[in-house]
Parts: structure tokens; C-alpha cells; sequence
């Protein structure tokens, strides 16, 4: 019979990842860039809010942004045509962005003279919340049409953001959804998180949006 | 599909410590997997079974799965419960402010390996 040797891991399988996101911040901060990473279920409203933050922050801030959708060219076509500088990351299908996936997509889209970048995340709540990609900030957008029941079912992505956005509250009056329930859960996973209801398509609550994006930025970067 | 980014990082995980114990094979990796990580235990041997086939080292290896019950910890009373049977209302005292204390984990425990000649045994 062959011998084997075991040896002893204990490690995460993030724990990788995880230091390859702190070295990835580092870097940014160094080069006083800023990464906000932007999370949601498919089709909540990534683009489109990312299209009116661009246009709110565009006079003040040098953008660029890597979107990560899973195959199609679709979003970074709308976003070029905004007028700032995108990549497309090709995920190969996979339902998450790594460290190592974000920091090539860095590289490729040059970031030592940008402010800020936006990372459009792939469209899901679980998986993208458990790998750090070295942003600053973690941002997610909660739908009005997905209830106000997420922050129970999917609660990790809750406590790992530090801004929460509840779009598309022009149509509010008609769903079944309960603002101050959302807050109420949304706390009890993180009290810390900051929350802002917005509407993507009609522009109502995006300045205090991206008010609050621009102090972050312009605290990292000075 | 999750698993299979999952199954890729425990590769890349092991396939490091393999070579830094200078293994010649990896013959079973052991992977404590939280109760509720999110990650189906079916699933994920059906990727690795799939993913292995491409390394070099870990054709053979076998992965092997211990479970991490899932404890749910409750700030009303102080008092801890299994959280899959009760989910997050604590049974003790009624209170919604309850967090998880175990059960999320997704951490490679231990790997057997085959030494290589230049071994150190
Ligand atoms: N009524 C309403 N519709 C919105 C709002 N924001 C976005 N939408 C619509 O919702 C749909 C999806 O919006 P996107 O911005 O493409 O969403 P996304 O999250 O980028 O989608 P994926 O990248 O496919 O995951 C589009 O039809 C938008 O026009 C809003 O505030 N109100
Ligand atoms: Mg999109
Ligand atoms: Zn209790």
C-alpha cells in the first residue's frame, strides 16, 4: 500500500482571494483611485443608475467602467456611449467576479488616470457577495418589483455593502412593498448600511445618491 | 455556475500547498463545508469530479466533505440554536435580532498527498 501524507490546510477558500483584494485596494489607494463595486439580481437597474451617476458625476470626477456581464456587450455599448472610458470583463460565465478577474480588468482599463471606477458586478445575490474584488465600496441595488423581503432571504450580500439603493420606486404604488420593512431588515443585517430609494429612470433621490459617492471618492483620493 | 467557481478556487488552493510539500499526487482533499454556505455538496462533487481532470497532480484526488452545523447566536437572550430547523426567530425568546455564529464556511480542512522522489521522507 502507498503511504500518504496529510497536511493540514484550515484555510477559506476566500482567504486567497481575500488577500489579494486588501493588496488590489492598496494599489488603488496609492494611485488614489476609487473602486465602487455595484451588485443586484439581473435586470434591478445596474445600467441604468449607472448611467445617471455618470451623468451627476462626470463634470466633477474622471470615471471609467468595467462591466462584467456574462455574455453580451450590450451594457458596455450603453456606457461608451455615455462618454466614459469601459472595458468589458468576459466572465467565462462564472456567477461572480474574483480578485484576480477585477485586478486584470484594472489593468486593462487603465486606472492611474481615473477617480473613480465602477464595477457593474454580475447579476446575482449570493455569489458575488462572497468574493471581495478589492473595491472601496460595495453598493447594491434592491428592485421595488423583488419585494421587500431580500435582505432575510439573502442576507450576506446585506451585511457585506455599505450602500444600499431601492430602485425603481416610481413604481411603487403599484407593488406590495414596505420601504420601512427593507430598512427595518436591511439594519438588522447591518446596521451601518446606507440606504437611498431611488428611481434610475426618472432621476427622483439619485443627487443624494450620488452625493453621497462623491464624498467617498473624494475622501479616498485626497 | 457557483460550484464550479468554488471547485476552481480549492484547486488553485491546493494545487499550492501541493507543490510546496512537493507531492507528486494529491490523493483526497478534505473540505468543511457549512450547513448553510450556499453551496450544494451534490453539485460541487459533480464539478470537482469534472474540474480535476485538467490538473496534472489532482487527477485522482478525491474530495471528501464534512459538514459544519449551522448555530444561530441570539442578542435578546445570549442563548445559541440550530439555525436550519428555526431559521432566524430565536425558539428561545422570540427575538428577531439573531446572527449566525457557524455554518457559512466553505474551508479546505486537510489534503493527503503522494510525495514526490525527492521527498523528505
Ligand atoms: N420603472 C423603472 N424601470 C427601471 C428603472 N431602472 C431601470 N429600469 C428598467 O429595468 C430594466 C433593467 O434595467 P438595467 O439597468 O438594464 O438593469 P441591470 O441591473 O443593468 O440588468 P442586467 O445587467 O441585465 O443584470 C430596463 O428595462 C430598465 O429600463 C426605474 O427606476 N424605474
Ligand atoms: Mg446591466
Ligand atoms: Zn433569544
Amino acid at each position: 500500500m502507498e503511504a500518504y501524507k496529510v497536511i493540514e490546510i484550515k484555510e477559506s477558500v476566500f482567504a486567497d482571494n481575500d488577500r489579494e483584494a486588501d493588496r488590489i485596494r492598496a494599489g488603488l489607494k496609492g494611485e488614489k483611485t476609487f473602486l465602487l463595486n455595484l451588485m443586484s439580481s439581473p435586470g434591478a437597474g445596474k445600467t441604468t443608475t449607472l448611467l445617471r451617476t455618470i451623468e451627476a458625476l462626470r463634470d466633477d470626477l474622471r470615471i471609467g467602467v468595467m462591466e462584467a456581464d456574462i455574455d453580451s456587450d450590450v451594457d458596455a455599448a450603453a456606457i461608451a456611449k455615455a462618454g466614459v472610458r469601459s472595458i468589458q470583463l468576459h466572465t467565462g460565465g462564472m456567477c461572480h467576479l474574483d480578485a484576480g478577474m477585477t485586478e486584470q480588468g484594472l489593468r486593462e482599463l487603465g486606472t492611474s488616470d481615473l477617480d473613480l471606477v465602477v464595477l457593474e458586478n454580475v447579476g446575482n445575490l449570493v455569489c458575488p457577495a462572497e468574493f471581495d474584488t478589492g473595491a472601496v465600496k460595495n453598493a447594491m441595488i434592491l428592485s421595488v418589483p423583488e419585494g421587500h423581503d431580500k435582505p432575510l432571504k439573502y442576507p450576506l450580500i446585506f451585511t457585506v455593502c455599505d450602500v444600499l439603493l431601492i430602485n425603481k420606486t416610481d413604481v411603487l404604488p403599484y407593488f406590495d412593498f414596505d420601504l420601512e420593512k427593507v430598512r427595518e431588515y436591511a439594519h438588522m443585517r447591518n446596521p451601518r448600511l446606507q440606504i437611498f430609494p431611488i428611481s434610475a429612470k426618472t432621476g427622483e433621490g439619485v443627487s443624494a445618491w450620488t452625493d453621497w459617492l462623491r464624498t467617498q471618492v473624494r475622501e479616498w483620493t485626497k | 455556475m457557483h460550484e464550479l467557481g468554488i471547485v476552481f478556487h480549492v484547486i488553485d488552493m491546493v494545487e499550492k500547498a501541493a507543490a510546496e510539500n512537493n507531492a507528486e499526487a494529491v490523493a483526497s482533499v478534505t473540505l468543511e463545508l457549512g450547513e448553510v454556505s450556499g453551496v450544494i455538496p451534490h453539485e460541487l462533487t459533480g464539478c470537482w469530479n469534472w474540474a480535476v481532470k485538467k490538473t496534472e497532480r489532482m487527477r485522482e484526488a478525491a474530495l471528501v466533505i464534512e459538514t459544519i452545523p449551522a448555530v444561530t447566536f441570539c442578542e435578546g437572550c445570549g442563548q445559541t440554536y440550530p439555525t436550519v430547523p428555526q431559521g432566524k426567530i430565536c425558539p428561545h425568546c422570540g427575538s428577531e435580532h439573531t446572527w449566525l455564529r457557524q455554518g457559512n464556511e466553505i474551508q479546505v480542512k486537510e489534503i493527503a498527498i503522494k510525495e514526490g522522489p525527492y521527498g523528505s521522507v
